[in-house]
């Protein structure tokens, strides 16, 4: 555990994933206007930190995270992954959905493993290999399931699996517990910090949760409303695994909320403003 | 897999119990047929009694006492050549229809170029082909396979297109990102992916197909069970004409049988959320 942690605060020293000015225009096809989802985004992740993207639903944060992955660019603006502009997806930076997204036809091992499946690896080398990452993410029992026949929890620990076989440089989350109950969300939380410190991955995670994003990240960037900006970049300095009832957790807490509710108000009365003219 | 056993064991009980109540429509349909043909208020030729229609039936299948003269035992053949032409009209529709219709959902331009074209000639009854077809492909198999094809096609074409459009845009994503070709992604992600769109297709195409090949050899060819169906109508023979009628309606119901126990093989991932779902 104190290695991850180690890992975690030398690597803030050196950009791992570098944003810079990022601008994204939507084109609003029914309206035929232009929508500013993102405006003027800088951040930069160090390598093995878990930066929590934290942001009102619609403040372009899966935006910023399809575009880390290369599934959607920037308008204006880049993005480099290690020195590398992102102009494509990558098995380098996987990414874990909001919905499982596992492939249905596929029982749980060959959805682990479907990167090895594209790569021509044998059947039975395929089966080993999935083995193991399913039995990191306690699915052990479960490789012949169908992902119909398996829990949410499940399901997005499947994503978990698949993700880590690719052994990418980054780990994408977008809001991956937003679907699950609140006991299945906290296991879930607790494994990922521990995948996160056994890998010492370098991990971005999308929440609207104030609560997740001090149990999970090293850092938090906090997102306004659309269009999306990066408000305040917090560093958390308090050991793992996380007490959500201590103290400094409910410091941090009070000042998140605190800037939340500044941003809502901000938001208000622009729009009032707005309305007046 | 516990739960897979017990739901088909009681699945097949329930099926068992049911038998009475679905027995007991049909077995009154066919004794008041019974009974009114043995009436006498039409003539017996007009209306033949099932117990006739069994009868002539046997005598086309098994040669008992050829009263059915030239088609005596021949019902095998008969319909041996009327499968042939379904099956034959149905794989060419099958393989066309799913790989065109993977392409036009797949690939814009293709779309662009070729589906306003298709659909322009999908409103045309197949059945009005059929001169067409007989100058094109003369008086044999080719005609009615011809006239299947055009029945299986657009339903299986129309129905791969819509399942290439529904499939999951994330779900490219996650072959995307791991690095799949756009060969690999159309094998090994869309088409089964679009399987069961394809296969509500298929199901469709099944229908049209036995259809087609009837009214084809009614027409166009001389041999099958259609043909048999029009020529005992020239000799007044409608025992003969009701038995090939029902040869066609089981031989059809056997088909998309085989069709939906194909389907439930290659989906049996659906399968198993239905057990799933069902169970406790």
């Amino acid at each position: 555990m104190a290695n991850g942690l180690d890992t975690a605060g030398t690597g803030t020293l050196s950009a791992w994933i570098k944003v810079s000015g990022v601008r994204k225009l939507f084109r609003d096809g029914g309206r035929g206007v232009d929508v500013l989802a993102i405006d003027n985004v800088s951040l930069a992740v160090g390598q093995g930190e878990l930066l929590c993207l934290l942001g009102p639903s619609g403040c372009g944060k899966s935006t910023l995270l399809n575009m880390i992955a290369g599934f959607e660019f920037p308008t204006e603006g880049t993005i480099a992954v290690n020195g590398e502009l992102v102009t494509a997806p990558s098995a380098d930076r996987g990414m874990v959905f909001q919905q499982p997204t596992l492939m249905p036809w596929l029982p749980v091992w060959e959805n682990v493993a479907f990167r090895l499946r594209l790569k021509n690896v044998r059947k039975k080398q395929r089966r080993i290999e999935a083995q193991r990452y399913i039995d990191i993410v306690q699915l052990t029992g479960f490789e012949n399931h169908f992902p119909s026949q398996l829990s949410g929890g499940m399901a997005q620990r499947v994503g978990i699996a698949r993700v880590l076989l690719l052994s990418p440089r980054v780990i994408l989350m977008d809001e991956p517990f937003s679907s699950l109950d609140a006991q299945t969300k906290l296991e879930m939380q607790e494994e990922l910090v521990s995948i996160w410190q056994r890998f010492t991955a370098t991990i971005v995670f999308v929440t609207h949760s104030v609560e997740e994003a001090l149990i999970l990240g090293t850092n938090i960037a906090v997102m306004t409303r659309r269009p999306g900006r990066i408000r305040e970049l917090i560093k958390v300095d308090i050991p793992y695994p996380r007490d959500s009832t201590s103290p400094p957790f409910n410091d941090l807490k009070r000042h998140i909320l605190s800037l939340i509710r500044e941003e809502s108000r901000l938001a208000r009365d622009i729009a009032n403003d707005t309305s007046e003219v | 897999m516990v739960t897979d056993g017990q739901a088909k064991s009681t699945g097949l009980f329930s099926a068992l119990s049911r038998q009475k109540e679905r027995i007991f429509v049909p077995l009154l349909l066919f004794a008041g047929w019974e009974a009114f043909s043995r009436s006498g208020y039409l003539p017996p030729s007009l209306l033949p009694a099932p117990s006739q229609v069994l009868w002539t039936w046997a005598d086309w299948l098994f040669t008992i006492d050829e009263s059915t003269q030239n088609n005596s035992g021949h019902w095998w053949i008969d319909a041996l050549a009327s499968a042939t032409r379904v099956l034959g009209g149905y794989a060419i529709a099958a393989v066309c229809g799913i790989s065109i219709g993977i392409a036009i959902g797949w690939w814009r331009w293709i779309e662009r170029t070729i589906e306003p074209t298709i659909q322009l000639l999908r409103p045309i009854p197949p059945v009005s082909w059929i001169p067409l077809a007989i100058i094109w492909f003369g008086i044999a198999n080719r005609p009615a396979i011809f006239l299947v094809f055009l029945g299986t096609f657009f339903p299986v074409l129309m129905n791969s297109i819509h399942g290439v459009k529904m499939t999951d845009r994330n779900l490219i994503r996650v072959a995307e990102m791991m690095g799949a070709s756009e060969r690999q992604l159309l094998w090994l992600v869309i088409l089964p992916a679009a399987l069961p769109s394809i296969f509500a297709g298929l199901r469709i195409g099944v229908g049209s197909a036995w259809m087609l090949t009837v009214t084809a050899e009614m027409v166009a060819v001389k041999s099958g069970l259609g043909y048999v169906l029009w020529d005992s109508y020239y000799f007044l023979r409608y025992d003969m004409v009701i038995a090939a009628m029902v040869s066609i309606g089981i031989l059809g119901f056997v088909t998309d049988l085989c069709v939906k126990r194909l389907m439930s093989v290659m989906l049996r991932w659906q399968t198993a959320s239905t057990l799933q779902g069902r169970g406790p």
